[in-house]
This record gives C-alpha cells, sequence and structure tokens, in this order.
C-alpha cells in the first residue's frame, strides 16, 4: 500500500527542489503564518469551548410549547438512532409527532429525523423526548466515547467494501 | 416509569451510530466528499435559533437579536446490520462553535480538507481537533491552478504532528475519498493501540 509519502512524491521533485514548472527562488507559501496566530479564529481565539450555546436561545416554535430540550429522558444526540415501539398505542398526538411515529419504523437517527421532515433539531428533541416518555419510541444510546476495536475494525472493512 | 431501553417484549436491536466528521473551510469540499461516499443524497438538517448578541463597538451595550440558521450537511453508510456510519460536514461559518462540540462528542474521527488555496481556513478546524483529542487526517483537496506544496510544506503551515497522516485527495473522486477515510479508520486504530500498528 502506497504511503502517504509516495503519494506526495509522485507529483513533487526530491527534497529541497521545488516540484516542475515552480519558479526557481520558490518562496514560502504566503498562507505560512503558523496556526495559534492571533488572526487564526477559533477556539484559540479566545472564543471557550461551549460558549455559544450558553447564551439564551429563544426558538419561535409553538409545536414544543415553547421548550428548547427535552424535559427528562436520555440525551438524544444528532446520530442517536430512534425507533418506533411495535406495540405503538393507539392515541392523540401532534401532527409533528405523529410524522416522527411513521417515519421511525425502521430505525433512523434524530438528524435524519430533523432533515426528512424539515423539523429543526431543538424541536425534533423536545418531540422525541415526549414520544420517548409516552413509550412510542425507544432509542439506543449513542457512544461518548471512542467505539471499540472491533467496532471500528468492521467500520474500515465497511469502507473498503464500499 | 418504564425506561425507553425496557425490553418488555422482544424488540428488533436498534443499530448503533458511529460518526465521521468532515471539516474545512469554506468550500473546501466537504459536501462533495460526503456526496462521494454517501448511499443516500447528502441530507441537510438545520438548527434555528434567536440569540442575544453585543454590537463589537457598543460599549452602552445594547443587546441586539439575531436570527440564524445553522446548516449541517451528512451523508449516511450502512457498514453492516449492526453500524451505521454517518458522514457530517461542519457548518460553513466558523462562529458556529457549539454545533462542532455536539458534532465532536463522540466521533470517531475527523477529516480536515486543507484547500491549498487558502490553507489558513483550516487551522481552526486543526486547532479544535487537536484540543478536544479527536483523531484526524489532513486530506489536501487540490483544485485546478493552485500552487503545488509538499507534504513537509502542509505540515509545517498547519503544524500537525509526524503522526498525523496528510493525504492529497479529489473529493469528487469516490475512490480518493474512500482511500482518505480508510487512512483516517487506519489511524484511529493505530492510536488505539500502538502495538498492533504495522
Ligand atoms: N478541483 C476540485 N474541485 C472540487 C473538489 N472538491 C470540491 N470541488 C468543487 O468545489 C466547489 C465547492 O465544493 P463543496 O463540496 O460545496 O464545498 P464545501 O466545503 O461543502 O463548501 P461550504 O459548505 O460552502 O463551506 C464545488 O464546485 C465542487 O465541485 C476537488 O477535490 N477538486
Ligand atoms: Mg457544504
Amino acid at each position: 500500500m502506497n504511503t502517504s509519502d509516495e503519494r506526495y512524491g509522485a507529483r513533487t521533485s526530491g527534497p529541497g527542489d521545488g516540484p516542475a514548472g515552480r519558479s526557481p527562488g520558490h518562496q514560502p507559501p504566503p498562507w505560512y503564518r503558523g496556526r495559534g496566530h492571533p488572526t487564526s479564529e477559533g477556539p484559540s481565539a479566545g472564543v471557550a469551548l461551549g460558549d455559544a450555546p450558553a447564551g439564551p436561545l429563544v426558538r419561535p416554535y409553538t409545536m414544543t410549547r415553547g421548550r428548547t430540550r427535552p424535559s427528562t429522558g436520555p440525551r438524544l444526540d444528532l446520530v442517536t438512532i430512534v425507533v418506533t415501539a411495535r406495540d405503538l398505542k393507539e392515541r392523540d398526538r401532534e401532527p409533528e409527532q405523529e410524522a416522527i411515529v411513521r417515519l421511525c419504523h425502521r430505525p433512523i437517527s434524530v438528524a435524519e429525523i430533523s432533515a426528512r421532515l424539515d423539523i429543526p433539531l431543538t424541536v425534533v428533541r423536545v418531540l422525541l423526548g415526549d414520544l420517548l416518555a409516552d413509550g412510542d419510541v425507544r432509542t439506543r444510546a449513542t457512544m461518548t466515547q471512542l467505539p471499540e476495536k472491533k467496532v471500528l475494525q468492521a467500520v474500515l472493512d465497511g469502507i473498503r467494501r464500499l | 416509569m418504564a425506561s425507553a431501553d425496557s425490553e418488555t417484549r422482544p424488540q428488533e436491536a436498534i443499530p448503533q451510530a458511529v460518526k465521521i466528521i468532515i471539516a474545512g473551510g469554506f468550500g473546501a469540499g466537504k459536501t462533495t466528499l460526503v456526496a462521494s461516499v454517501s448511499e443516500i443524497t447528502p441530507l441537510s438538517t438545520e438548527e434555528v435559533m434567536t440569540e442575544a448578541s453585543y454590537g463589537v463597538d457598543d460599549i452602552g451595550g445594547v443587546e441586539h437579536k439575531t436570527t440564524t440558521t445553522v446548516a449541517l450537511d451528512f451523508g449516511r453508510i450502512t457498514i453492516n446490520h449492526d453500524i451505521v456510519l454517518y458522514l457530517f460536514g461542519t457548518p460553513g461559518q466558523n462562529r458556529f462553535w457549539f454545533m462542532w462540540d455536539e458534532l465532536a462528542e463522540g466521533a470517531l474521527g475527523a477529516v480536515v480538507l486543507a484547500d491549498t488555496r487558502r490553507l489558513d481556513t483550516c487551522f481552526h478546524a486543526v486547532d479544535f481537533f487537536e484540543r478536544r483529542g479527536v483523531p484526524f487526517v489532513v486530506a489536501v483537496n487540490r483544485f485546478e491552478g493552485s500552487t503545488v506544496y509538499r507534504e513537509e510544506e502542509v505540515r509545517e503551515a498547519l503544524d500537525v504532528s509526524a503522526e498525523v497522516p496528510i493525504v492529497l485527495a479529489d473529493a469528487r473522486e469516490r475512490e480518493s475519498c474512500k482511500e482518505v477515510l480508510v487512512e483516517l479508520v487506519t489511524h484511529v486504530i493505530r492510536g488505539r493501540d500502538p502495538v498492533m500498528s504495522g
């Protein structure tokens, strides 16, 4: 298997030598100024992680009755997989909840529910919180740690098979 | 109250999801990469919010309300009956750091797409993943007419350690994107279990 060096090597000439076609007095790349430079954006520029969401967030949605996060229940990550309960009870649900229950007959992630139903994530989370509390859907908790070795290996094999 | 996970009767197994983040500057090819390998047409999910903010030159502290929409592109690859992989592109605007936090949480790793026309646009992504301890690879996305830089030049400019793989990529080519992802997952496994690496 090629290393990244070899792949690079195919496109450039030896060390110290600029690649063919480049002017002899090759200057350092114009963008070189190093990361962590004051002009570099991002957390190093003084934006503490988690700063943004702490601000007062007001979502203009009535279908959640003004709530911006689920009242109880498990954490609903972007990739928490949701599936409708097999023993789904007949009852009155909000149209959006009904749509979720219909969509989740096959397991599907929170992000995908949001995208397919065109409902913002925050709202989906609140609606799911209610559905979970009522036993209408089930979820599989997502990993907050790095996946196990065998999962990583399966992912690697899966990508190779694509 | 019964917990959502309680198994009162046989239920079908729920697959586990893993996610990979595709980061990089504006127009670096994030969505293109996701589209090249995803089994579904990339989807977009939105977060809408009104945030209270203060004007930069506003010493009086008068509050302004801004409504912002953050869009996240993502695609899916079903690995097997029990594992599904999601690829998320980072939001275009850098100020949505809370979205990055959410993305990084539990992520398997990240691909930083480096656009050599404006390499500095990916500095923040590199900073972020280093700080969060998210393993990443750098994929140099070469656009027509852009200067060719040697790997060492890119490595030096990004100031990433020698273990971080830097590979050339074309986000429009499925095979190239697969190679990038293979490189990333291999790197993650290597970092996990250094003894096993060849
Ligand atoms: N030459 C070349 N062009 C590319 C490559 N990847 C993407 N492009 C083109 O660059 C443009 C931007 O690509 P996108 O995938 O939309 O970039 P992005 O990072 O998602 O952009 P934003 O979400 O707006 O930040 C498109 O016209 C792509 O066709 C590449 O590897 N090589
Ligand atoms: Mg995009």
